[in-house]
Formats: structure tokens, C-alpha cells, sequence
């Protein structure tokens, strides 16, 4: 399984002086997936993406990237590209030139080495040859991917890729991001757009105050989750309304929260209750045209388990299988801690 | 763009593994040379020395003020070391704080610093590689600077023989040398101004201090040469070499200061460079705080070098035994007959005269400096002197009197006070017609070694 793994992280940690960006962080990426990583500011996400570019060391824990482990000294391992805090792009050069020296400095023919193929793929051929000084922010992101793009990565780490795009250009970062994965480039990237990673990622990992408060399948953490409020558009309201008040599991909220409308029904449910609710409507003969969550499933887990570890100060306690997996590495990782402690000890 | 291209595959790419020093150094010449600011002043070391040369030697009014000045309108050897002198107080503090001093925190301005460690994956050669960019360009200027004052004078006035520090002539063979060799000799204590203008960078970053600090650490060092510092202070300092290559023109040549100077800037430049690359090397670049903390700039980077410099002193005290100016009457009288010779000999050829010698001439020179029951040393413009001389065949002993302004750094200037045949006015009359008289203003240095001869 490890040689399927793009990503493997046990308990990782890092300090900045006082503060703790990253407490005993497990992670498990496979290869070829598009992994997103979620976490209100400060949570270390930025901290955690540069570990795995290589612009820091982890002070504990073990960090294997592409199957090789990561040493104690900077330098990310071969194959491993993107940026984080923005893609870092020289004003005085144009696209195509700062795509030129990058390829320069890997040691690449700046004809052969597909300038002008990634920046057709990011949408930029237009502007190839204006300086990148008067770029804006989406131009400077699509450029980024273009140079990370450049050095045909096997994992593609980016930091909030969708920053400052328009609707064209995200489509472009997406489609790129979407072929890459499927032709085997692992994709970490981490966002605030809960849109882009639910369009994007397969699974995600969440993050809060350094700790993973959860880490798996989009589908795992609907289902996981709490109840969602949906937003009901019916051909006969009047009786929708009527059958959604009786139905077990399933509360009419529009009222409480203020969002009256003679056609739009909000109920708030678990996925099964909501289930059995439009099974109802149906056999009513009422037309369901539209159904969808009021707030995404991604962001409605990410503010409750995000206000849950702020307010408990410890990450929720996990049930089932994933709980036991993520203690059954946390126990791996302690006990490779100590096997380490005690070699160090003895080569001493 | 179409939607449907063909995504690169994710194949291992070719150089993958870190980037050669090499590689990291033409990527760091190709963002030097992009910028407009780089190519400005390439292109106006490359020419504005030149212009200016050639037309200072055009006109009546020369930089008598600056070493060498006077004789622009002789020989076009002159020009290269009026600009040298102007470059080693002025242009080359600027240029190494304008390419050396930003070369790091340009990165911070960018925020490029994590796609440049991305991309090389070497911390230590990314510094070697800024560090040789950056050293490159300000060669570049030098030699533009060097190339273009050259080509101006000696277009403008010829290839004439130079006049040295101590009156004597070198041809113009000798003087083509003499000043290629002290362009080389200010490349040390520009290599220490590189040296200090990285450590600025790396320590200071967006800070202006970080791209201003070889420019004030220069005029620091520029302001302690003209107080009445001890000899071995002044020499300890790398701004000595900037004005040590007078010696280069003095017969002998007076090589005992010129290589203290070249030694103790390139320690400076060695200690700087491998400070700014420690602090480089340990610096976290997950963290966009760490850098420019002032605590840490006085801790690593002004204290290792201020103790540098105590140590120089203390080495350069006891290696020369000197304290004091190191200007004494002794060598004030000895330095100023010797010139007043070799000068004499000239207004001979140039008045048609018959030739004389050096050591027929026996020219002495009796100097005081202000009251009598001052002693006569140190710096000072009020130095008088008498000097004397002989022809042959002639019984009575010439006199001329001087008034010397002696700087700490040990140059003098001698302006002639009568009489007014030998010395008294600018001109004198040859058979060709008026002609600047060579003994009425000169320029000398006073050795402040006491074991060379002044």
C-alpha cells in the first residue's frame, strides 16, 4: 500500500518559538488524488504545505513524500512542485521568460521544455510576452501552476490555487488539476473556497489549531456529519411544506431563520430522513425541481468541527473505523518515536 | 487556449535532483540584468565616466581638489584616477549597495523566496549563487567605470607621460600599468562593501537600512580617515585601500600600506560574507517574520564586525609598531624635497634650461607647523615650509616657500608661495609660449609607515 502512498505523515509537529503550527499531524495522501486541505487561518495548513515542499524541517514525527522520506535538511524530493503564499513570479520578466529561467535553472532547453504548451493549459498564451508586473492576482496564480506545471511534478502542493480567479480561469485550473490526477499527479492544495474543493477533491483533511479534527472521503463526512438544512423547490409548496412538518427526522426551518418563501421549502435533516421525505413528495405527485444544501456539507463540518475543537480545545473525539485507524497510527507513530529515541540514545 | 490540452505527464523531469551552482547563477544574472535600475547603471558606468573625462580635459578649470586632477589637461591618464578617487568615495558604495545590498531583500519584496527554494532546493547555493550574480555585475560596473574614464581621457588628451605622487614621470607604458593595477588593487575594499552590503541584505531584508548599509558603513569609515585617528586605526579599516593605491606612484612605490589595506578588506570581505551566509542558512523560510529583527541585526551582524575591527587594529599596531598620525616633520621635509625635485627637473626641460640632476639639485626642505611651540606633526594646513636647492656651478642656494594643508591620510597639497619665478604664480614663460608651472601646486603623500621612506 505505501508504494500507492504520495503522501505519509505521522505524527508531525513543528514550533515556532511559543506557538504550535502543527501537533502530532497524521496524514495519508494516494497517489493520483486531488487532497484538499481546510482550516480556519491559522490552523497550519501553510505550515504543513511547506513541509511537504521542503521550505522546513518537522521538529518530530516521520514525513515520507513519493516513498522517500524526508531528511532533516531543506529540500523538498525530486518531483514534488507548487507554491504556497502565492506563486512567487519575477515583475522585470515576462510570463514566458520566467517560465524560460525556471526551466534554465532545472537544466532544460527553454524550446523543449513546454513553455508554451502550460501556458496554453492555464490559459495565459495571450499574455506570454507582457511582463508580469502588471499581472493581476489570477494571472500571477495561473502562472504559478504554469511553472509548477513546468517541472512535470508527481505532487503538486498549492496554496488557495482558486485566489483572485474568474470564472474562465477557474475552469482552467480545474480542468488542469483534474487531468493531472487522472494521469497519476497527486494534487495537495488547500483553500476557503468550499465550492472548488468539493468540485475538486476526493477527500480532505481538516484541520484546526494544528490538530487533524478530520481526514477522509467528502461522502464520510456528509455522512458523518450532523444534520443540514436543504433547500426544497417544489411544484406545490403549500403541501410540500405540509408533508415535510410530518415527516420523522425532518424540521421546517424557513420560518426560524427567516428565509419565508412561498415557493422555497428549507427543512433541516439527516441524509436518510431527507431520503424518505422526497420519496414522499414523490408518491404525493409532487415535482421536485431543485434540492440542495443551504450551506455545503464540506463547509457545514468545517464551522461545527472548527467551533468544536476552538471551544473544547482538544479535537472531537472520532468513533468508528476511522477513529481507530487514526489511533492505531498515533500509536505506530509513538512507538517508532521511541524505537528512534532509543537508537540515538545507543549511537551515542 | 482550448480546454482540451494535453496536460503534461507527470514523468520525472529531466535535471531533477538540485540545481547546479552553476544553473543558480545564470538564473540569478538573468533577474540582475532584467532590471531597468541594473541596466541604467551598467550603461552609465560604461559611458558617463567617459563623457565626463573628455570634457573636464577640455576645459581650463580642472578638479584640482581631487588626486590627479591638475594634470587631466597632461596626459589622459589622469582621468582614470580622477575617477577612481571619485568611485572609491562615492560611486562604488553606491553601486555595491544598489546590486550586493538588495540582491536578498529583493526576494523579500517579491515574496519569491519559497518558489526560489522550491525550484533550487539548496539554501547554501542559492547564496553561492547570489553572491558570485551579484559580484559579477559589480565587476562590471568597475570595469565599465575603469574602461570608460581610459578611453575618454586618452581620446581627449593622448597617451602622455603621468606625473606621479612624488613629481617623478612614468611613461606612459609604466602609467597604463600603474593604473590598471589600482583599479584591481580598490577591487578588495569593493569586495568588503559586497561583503557587508550581503550580510545587509540577508539580516536586514525589506529594510532600506539593508540596501543603504555598504553606502553608511563607506561614509563611516570615510569620516574616521579624515579624524585624527591613530595610523594603525586608519589602516585597520577597509576604507584604506580606496586611498592606499597612491602609493603605486611614488618611486619606490610605497606597497607596505597598499597591502595592509588589500588584506584587511579582503578579511572583511571573507568575515561578512560568511556571516550573511550562516545567518542565510539558518534562517526559516516558513516563518515571513524571520528576518529584520533589529536585536538580531546588532547581534549577528554589527558586533562580530565591530570585533573585527578590533582585532585588525590591534594586529596592524603590532605588526608596523606605529602610533601617532604617523605624519611627522621628519617625513613632511623628506617627502616634499623629493618632489620638489623631481618637479624642478621638469620646469628645467619645460623653461629650456639646461638638465640637472636630482642629486645635483640637493634639494632640502625645513618645515614647521603653525606656532614653533607646536610640535611639528600631524595633519594640519598651516605646515610652512622653505625649501633649498642647488645648481651646479652656481654658489648661491635657491629657496622657495610652501604652504602645506596635510590631511590625516598623508596627502598633501603644496601651494608655493614665491619667489614668484620658481614657484610664485601658475604660469611660466617657455619658448613655445605660457605654460602651467609644475612646482607652483602639486599634490604628494606622506607615508605614515615609519619603516618605508616617505
Amino acid at each position: 500500500m505505501d508504494s500507492l502512498r504520495a503522501i505519509r505523515a505521522r505524527g508531525i509537529s513543528k514550533c515556532f518559538g511559543d506557538v504550535v503550527a502543527l501537533d502530532g499531524i497524521d496524514l495519508d495522501v494516494a497517489q493520483g488524488q486531488i487532497h484538499g486541505l481546510v482550516g480556519p487561518n491559522g490552523a497550519g495548513k501553510t505550515t504543513l504545505l511547506g513541509l511537504l515542499l521542503g521550505l522546513a524541517v518537522a521538529d518530530s514525527g516521520r514525513l515520507e513524500i513519493l516513498g522517500t522520506p524526508v531528511g532533516r535538511t531543506f529540500a523538498a524530493p525530486d518531483g514534488v512542485a507548487g507554491f504556497v503564499d502565492g506563486p512567487g513570479l519575477y515583475p522585470s520578466l515576462t510570463a514566458r521568460q520566467n517560465l524560460a529561467a525556471l526551466a534554465a535553472l532545472r537544466g532544460r532547453d527553454a524550446r523543449t521544455a513546454g513553455i508554451d504548451e502550460v501556458l496554453d493549459q492555464v490559459g495565459l498564451t495571450d499574455v506570454a510576452d507582457d511582463r508580469t508586473r502588471g499581472f493581476s492576482l489570477g494571472m500571477r496564480q495561473r502562472l504559478g501552476l504554469a511553472a509548477a506545471l513546468l517541472t512535470r511534478p508527481r505532487l503538486l502542493v498549492l496554496d488557495e490555487p482558486s485566489n483572485g480567479l474568474d470564472p474562465a480561469g477557474k475552469k482552467h485550473v480545474h480542468g488542469v488539476l483534474t487531468r493531472l490526477a487522472a494521469e497519476g499527479t497527486t494534487v495537495v492544495l488547500s483553500s476557503h473556497r468550499m465550492d472548488d474543493l468539493e468540485a475538486l477533491c476526493s477527500e480532505v483533511t481538516i484541520l484546526a489549531t494544528g490538530r487533524v479534527v478530520f481526514s477522509g472521503p467528502l461522502s464520510k463526512l456528509a455522512a458523518e456529519n450532523r444534520e443540514l438544512d436543504y433547500r426544497l423547490l417544489t411544484s406545490d409548496p403549500q403541501t410540500a411544506r405540509r408533508l415535510a412538518a410530518g415527516a420523522p427526522g425532518v424540521r421546517v426551518v424557513d420560518d426560524a431563520v427567516g428565509r419565508q418563501g412561498a415557493e422555497v421549502l428549507v427543512v433541516r435533516a439527516l441524509v436518510p430522513a431527507l431520503d424518505q421525505l422526497v420519496a414522499r413528495l414523490v408518491e404525493s405527485g409532487i415535482a421536485l425541481r431543485e434540492l440542495a444544501p443551504v450551506v455545503s456539507p464540506l463547509e457545514a463540518a468545517f464551522l461545527a468541527l472548527t467551533e468544536q475543537q476552538q471551544q473544547a480545545g482538544t479535537p472531537p473525539q472520532e468513533t468508528g473505523p476511522k477513529a481507530q485507524e487514526t489511533e492505531a497510527r498515533r500509536e505506530d507513530a509513538e512507538a517508532r518515536q521511541e524505537t528512534e529515541a532509543q537508537s540515538q540514545e545507543a549511537g551515542r | 487556449m482550448t480546454a482540451t490540452a494535453t496536460v503534461v505527464a507527470p514523468e520525472p523531469a529531466t535535471g531533477a535532483g538540485r540545481v547546479s551552482v552553476a544553473r543558480c547563477y545564470r538564473f540569478e544574472l538573468v533577474k540582475l540584468v532584467s532590471q531597468w535600475r541594473i541596466r541604467l547603471l551598467v550603461l552609465a558606468c560604461w559611458i558617463a565616466p567617459g563623457l565626463f573625462v573628455a570634457g573636464v580635459s577640455q576645459q581650463s578649470t580642472l578638479p584640482a581638489d581631487t588626486l590627479f586632477g591638475r594634470w587631466m589637461l597632461a596626459t589622459g591618464w589622469a582621468g582614470p584616477l580622477v575617477i577612481l578617487g571619485f568611485s572609491g568615495t562615492w560611486a562604488l558604495p553606491l553601486l555595491t549597495s544598489v546590486v550586493a545590498g538588495d540582491v536578498f531583500a529583493s526576494e523579500d519584496r517579491l515574496g519569491t523566496w519559497r518558489h526560489l527554494l522550491v525550484a533550487v532546493r539548496s539554501p547554501r547555493r542559492i547564496f553561492a549563487a547570489k553572491a558570485l550574480a551579484s559580484l559579477t555585475v559589480i565587476l562590471l560596473l568597475v570595469a565599465g567605470l575603469a574602461a570608460s574614464s581610459t578611453v575618454g581621457g586618452l581620446a581627449a588628451v593622448g597617451n602622455h607621460p603621468l606625473v606621479g605622487l612624488d613629481g617623478h614621470l612614468l611613461a606612459p607604458g609604466d602609467a597604463a600599468g600603474q593604473v590598471l593595477l589600482a583599479w584591481a588593487c580598490v577591487l578588495a575594499p569593493t569586495l568588503a562593501l559586497v561583503g557587508i552590503g550581503l550580510l545587509g541584505s540577508v539580516v536586514l531584508g525589506r529594510s532600506p537600512m539593508g540596501l543603504l548599509l555598504p553606502a553608511v558603513v563607506a561614509l563611516a569609515m570615510q569620516l574616521a580617515q579624515m579624524l585624527p585617528l591613530p595610523v594603525a586605526v586608519r589602516l585597520a579599516l577597509p576604507s584604506w585601500a580606496f586611498i592606499s593605491w597612491n602609493g603605486l606612484f611614488t618611486s619606490p612605490a610605497q606597497l607596505g600600506p597598499l597591502v595592509i589595506g588589500i588584506v584587511v578588506s579582503l578579511v572583511w570581505a571573507v568575515t561578512a560574507t560568511a556571516l550573511a551566509c550562516l545567518l542565510f542558512l539558518r534562517r526559516d523560510f516558513t516563518n515571513l517574520t524571520d528576518v529584520g529583527s533589529a536585536r538580531r541585526a546588532v547581534a549577528v551582524g554589527l558586533l562580530p564586525l565591530v570585533g573585527l575591527a578590533g582585532v585588525t587594529v590591534a594586529v596592524v599596531a603590532s605588526a608596523t609598531g606605529t602610533t601617532g598620525s604617523g605624519i611627522s616633520q621628519d617625513k613632511v621635509q623628506r617627502s616634499l624635497a623629493t618632489e620638489f625635485a623631481h618637479l624642478y627637473r621638469m620646469q628645467t626641460r619645460q623653461l629650456n634650461r639646461p638638465a640637472v640632476t636630482e642629486a645635483q639639485l640637493k634639494a632640502a626642505a625645513t618645515c614647521n607647523k603653525g606656532s614653533v611651540r607646536v610640535a611639528a606633526e600631524g595633519p594640519g594646513n598651516d605646515w610652512r615650509c622653505v625649501v633649498s636647492w642647488h645648481l651646479p656651478d652656481v654658489e648661491a642656494t635657491g629657496t622657495a616657500i610652501y604652504q602645506l594643508d596635510v590631511t590625516s591620510d598623508g596627502r598633501f597639497v603644496a601651494d608655493g608661495d614665491g619667489p614668484k619665478e620658481v614657484n610664485g604664480y601658475f604660469l611660466v614663460r617657455t619658448p613655445t609660449g605660457d605654460a602651467p608651472n609644475p612646482l607652483w601646486q602639486f599634490d604628494g603623500n606622506v607615508v605614515l609607515l615609519s619603516t618605508s621612506k616617505g
